[in-house]
């Protein structure tokens, strides 16, 4: 049985969980702590933090997040945003966290996929990848959407899967924030070649967007923020949409 | 006191913290002359069977562990710790299981991505001390190896194939899935095993 799983994303950056539009104009959403047990409460599957800021300075104020998020919260944590070593993922994986997202510092360094996966499991690596739509393909970029690589995204996300990611978090950087629903292409692209399960991310707007993620781009697991985060839905409302829409989700 | 057996495996603050909020008494054992005062135990692992396997035989745990069995302590392997519970397992040929239920770990079969890395629901196969068999059960799961079906095993799930989820023998529980990590239900199934512990 598939059993598809809806992850509340939470952007944190200065200990306070924020979301903005394309990575800019950033507002206030409120305590990361708070709202993580809420969603929990409400249903959700897992739970993905995501440092935005990242800079050596706010680098402990994460790892306080993630500990007291582990305290009170039981489902499983994610952590991503500067992760740059096997020991910055010691660290969250200590404080709490089930699983590590890696981004930017994986394209820089494949390798690093490969020392996190063989020192503690596949199951706990998360490889992010955020891509732009050129043409008929897509470009991995990184540092927010700031860097551009030339990777091509399904390229790159073959190559993370071989050197052990567990799962796939792709975020389409023309879409996120925008509300106007997943790139399903992209999605469709990479879950029909890789054989890890795949979390769609990026412009969620609708709890019809949620379905679609599942139906149009195959993914195994759906993030969203702003619908959660401005109260429109709760995690309890979206799953019962996709158990109305023939999906199977667990019952909030 | 519930002891939860620290060999050097990685992170088990979750397990700790989860049993803390069900009220139970708990600490993490990391002394295996220390296991004998425990009124129950539990057996953490995440990781492959073979690094697990060897934690624990380096870590002198193999016999304090089946001297609290065989004293009838209720025993909780949870994941890789449920497998440790067998002879031995597909994914690391060669090393050694504790033996105490017979049987070997085998990879999950079926066409579906491996590692299963979701919530799934469980089909409650016999009458248990962890599941209240009136609710339905969803816990979350990360694995691609299990041990076998057997006449021992309380709860199963479908993936690929039907997969052992928990087994019960005697005074020894295993389960596949991770409670720690699996909500409300999770934190209640780690409770009744507290409440048998006499931990509550």
């Amino acid at each position: 049985m598939q059993v598809t799983r809806v992850i509340p994303c939470l952007d944190v950056t200065g200990g306070r969980v924020v979301k903005g539009i394309k990575f800019v104009d950033l507002f206030d959403a409120g305590d990361p702590v708070e709202l993580a047990a809420r969603y929990a409460e409400q249903g959700a599957d897992e739970i993905t933090f995501l440092d935005i800021t990242a800079s050596s300075d706010e680098r402990d104020t994460m790892l306080d997040v993630v500990a007291r998020a582990a305290d009170q919260v039981f489902v499983p944590l994610t952590v991503g945003g500067g992760v740059r070593s096997v020991e910055d993922a010691r660290r969250l994986l200590r404080a709490g966290a089930e699983k590590i997202g890696i981004n930017s510092a994986a394209v820089a360094d494949p390798s690093l996929i490969a020392r996190v996966s063989d020192e503690f499991g596949a199951q706990c690596v998360v490889v992010a990848i955020d891509a732009r739509r050129h043409g008929d393909r897509w470009e991995v970029v990184t540092h927010g959407g700031r860097t551009r690589t030339s990777l091509d995204a399904v390229t790159w996300a073959h190559e993370a899967a071989r050197l052990g990611a567990g799962e796939l978090l792709v975020t389409s950087m023309d879409r996120d924030g925008t509300r106007d629903g997943y790139d399903h292409l992209l999605n469709r692209a990479i879950s029909d070649s890789v054989a890890v399960p795949l979390i769609a991310s990026g412009g969620v707007g609708t709890l019809q967007d949620l379905v679609d993620g599942v139906v149009l781009g195959g993914a195994d697991a759906v993030l969203a923020a702003s619908i959660f985060h401005l109260g429109e839905h709760t995690v309890g409302e979206a799953k019962a949409y996709m158990a109305d829409h023939g999906l199977t989700v667990r019952p909030a | 006191m519930i002891h939860v057996i620290d060999y050097g495996i990685g992170n088990l603050r979750s397990a700790e913290k989860a049993l803390q909020a069900t009220g139970a008494a708990v600490a993490l054992c990391a002394e295996p002359s220390d296991l004998g005062g425990a009124s129950g135990v539990v057996l953490p692992g995440v990781g492959s069977f073979g690094r697990c396997a060897a934690a624990l035989e380096s870590g002198g745990w193999r016999e304090p562990i089946t001297a609290v069995i065989d004293a009838g302590i209720p025993f909780l392997g949870i994941c890789v710790g449920f497998q440790l519970l067998y002879e031995d397992s597909e994914e690391s040929p060669g090393a050694r299981g504790l033996g105490i239920l017979s049987g070997r770990v085998r990879r999950l079969a079926g066409d579906v991505k491996l590692p299963q890395i979701q919530w799934n629901r469980l089909e409650i196969e016999q009458a248990s001390t962890l599941f209240d068999p009136a609710v339905e059960q969803w816990m979350y799961f990360v694995h691609s190896f299990a041990p076998p079906v057997s006449e021992r095993t309380t709860a199963t799930c479908t993936y690929g194939g039907t997969v052992a989820a928990s087994v019960e023998a005697d005074n020894v529980l295993g389960v596949q899935f991770h409670p720690e990590k699996s909500g409300r239900q999770g934190l209640e199934l780690l409770g009744r095993f507290a409440e048998r512990a006499g931990a509550l």
